[in-house]
């Protein structure tokens, strides 16, 4: 499967990722590449296999709904750019 | 000093021989030395080791010191290191020091090891050669020319170069036993969930799993052993408690099966390397082991099915990149999308880029079952492929990289052919199992590295299997011209 310019800049838009128009042709002959390269995956006959998403097939452990961590905004926060109050700003959302 | 191995460092300090501020002081002096070279640390933290060298010296003194205590150590940029800069090779996090610190961060300073910095990696631990860092790449102490492996090519380097004892590192397709193999030294990778992820930055969590690098398999048993257990911080962290590592070293290899799975020695290997891993294989038949050949039919899909899963998993944990909580913002955005989008645009390097746009293609409507799921699919199978091995076999071996360390440069432009390198390695990812790479000899002056992938569980199996062979052979003593 090739994917030409208006795809990558279709993906690039899904994933809110900016990459230079100058770029595209790069970004398309190696996506294009690698999807050449992960198709030989088709070949194989998976029907009924089942999918392995854990490696030792653990399920997600549960804890109890308590409070563990302290409050730690300030210092959470301190990492960002641009706060205020408490709050993290951005751009203007709702007119 | 640097001569020494992490065990010999640790008994000079008990019996007084020297002080963890001396050994902090000498690491520290062979960095501002010889690094300008090699480019392995990102930040170094002199005042913070220094303290660190002190308190160790006094816990020493008052008889309270396990066996990391004052042993100077390198961190890789990727765990969190409470108000340290974590960078993880990237623009993105340049301006981050961490709130908080890692599982493994955390363990490691509680066992008083001396973190002297954090080191150079591929961006997001996304690269093979260490090339793709915002920092700039490594270079490989053998020869300067050549890439270190990667993606914790800094904590490789700085290793062989001698210029810490032992160093952390992370695996999710090879990224500590591939660059262990081009430096010349020994790097595990334990099974998957037996060191925890928590503030280690994720890449592609299914797969992601901390290490240790030393210069012997004994040095990297204790690093690792104090790094691994059991976190309720990490979901997928294994409720087990560690083996002894160090108790099983000795134990002798008559008998031990190992399994050479005949898809790990056809093409795609150098000659050359192949007839360096069959004279270590050689050793171990002289140190009483039975080797077999054995088959892992699907082996050569692991490459394409982790070049699936791992980007998928990477766009999906990429996303909270968004120049709103915390790393680079966008200067003067003009709406929400254009911050989102600038920030993760200007932040990103071209590998980062590129894996998150497979991924997002990869996990979007109407080619999720093409990709992902088949993916997963054949990761089952190749994780059959290995548990059958094992009802044969104790140890698989093989090479751990097709070629020794490449030009700076040579793969740069071809991210297919980057991602061949990790031909043999990524299959132990994808089925979460232990592996390990030792020194094995040299091709024209360039280190070989022998690869041992263990059931699950069994790094103390890998470990006994790498100290054993170090007992009888001295590659690992090798140290590169120039840094002796």
């Amino acid at each position: 499967m090739a994917l030409d310019a208006a795809d990558v800049e279709k993906i690039a838009h899904l994933a809110r990722l900016g990459i230079n128009p100058e770029d595209v042709p790069e970004y398309s002959r190696n996506l294009s590449d690698i999807l050449a390269f992960v198709e030989q995956l088709n070949a194989v006959d998976t029907t009924g296999v089942e999918p392995l998403a854990h490696p030792l097939e653990a399920t997600q452990r549960l804890r109890a709904d308590v409070v563990s961590e302290s409050d730690e905004r300030e210092n959470f926060q301190s990492v960002a750019q641009v706060t205020e109050d408490g709050l993290y700003l951005v751009p203007q959302v709702i007119e | 000093m640097h001569r020494k191995s992490l065990v010999e460092l640790a008994a000079d300090l008990r019996a007084g021989a020297c002080s963890s501020e001396e050994l902090t002081r000498a690491s520290l002096e062979r960095i501002g030395r010889l690094d300008g070279r090699l480019n392995s640390f990102i930040t170094v933290t002199e005042q913070q080791a220094l303290d660190a060298a002190r308190a160790a010296d006094a816990r020493l003194k008052a008889g309270d010191a396990g066996p990391l205590t004052g042993i100077p150590f390198a961190h890789k940029d990727i765990f969190c290191t409470r108000g340290v800069k974590t960078s993880c090779g990237s623009r993105m996090l340049d301006n981050f020091p961490a709130p908080y610190d890692a599982t493994v961060t955390r363990k490691l300073l509680d066992a008083g090891a001396v973190m002297i910095g954090k080191t150079n990696m591929d961006e997001f631990a996304m690269g093979s050669s260490n090339e793709t860092s915002f920092y700039g790449p490594v270079k490989n102490p053998w020869d300067e020319m050549r890439v270190p492996g990667g993606s914790s090519g800094g904590s490789a380097a700085a290793v062989a170069a001698r210029l810490v004892p032992v160093s952390t590192g992370t695996d999710t397709g090879g990224s500590i036993r591939q660059p262990a193999a081009l430096c010349g030294i020994t790097g595990i990778k334990p099974t998957y969930g037996r060191v925890s992820r928590y503030g280690m930055i994720a890449f592609a969590s299914s797969l992601d799993q901390g290490g240790s690098f030393a210069c012997s398999a004994e040095d990297a048993a204790i690093m690792l052993g104090a790094m691994a257990g059991f976190d309720e911080r990490d979901s997928t962290s294994v409720d087990r408690p560690v083996d002894d590592y160090q108790a099983t070293l000795n134990a002798p290899l008559q008998g031990l099966k190992i399994g050479l799975p005949k898809e790990y020695f056809g093409e795609g290997l150098d000659a050359a390397v192949g007839s360096a891993v069959e004279t270590a294989l050689d050793e171990y038949r002289k140190l009483g082991a039975e080797l077999v050949e054995i088959s892992l039919p699907n082996a050569q899909l692991a490459v394409p099915a982790y070049y699936v899963v791992a980007p998928a998993e990477c766009s999906s944990n990429l996303s909270r990149f968004d120049g709103v909580r915390f790393g680079y913002r966008a200067a003067d955005p003009k709406d929400l999308a254009d911050l989102y989008t600038r920030s993760r645009g200007e932040g990103f390097g071209a590998e980062v880029k590129r894996r998150i746009l497979i991924g997002a293609y990869a996990l979007s409507a109407g080619y999720y079952d093409a990709y992902y799921l088949k993916a997963q699919q054949i990761r089952r199978l190749i994780r059959e492929d290995f548990l059958k091995a094992f009802e044969q076999v104790d140890v698989i071996m093989g090479p751990t990289a097709p070629s020794t360390a490449f030009k700076l440069g040579e793969k740069a432009d071809d991210p297919v052919s980057m991602y061949l390198s990790d031909i043999y390695t990524i299959a132990a990812n994808l089925a979460g199992l232990p592996a390990m790479s030792i020194p094995a000899g040299f091709v024209e002056g360039l280190p070989v590295g022998l690869h041992l992938i263990g059931n699950y569980f069994a790094e103390g199996r890998l470990l006994n299997a790498g100290h054993q062979y170090q007992q009888v052979t001295d590659w690992h003593r090798q140290i590169p011209q120039g840094f002796e």
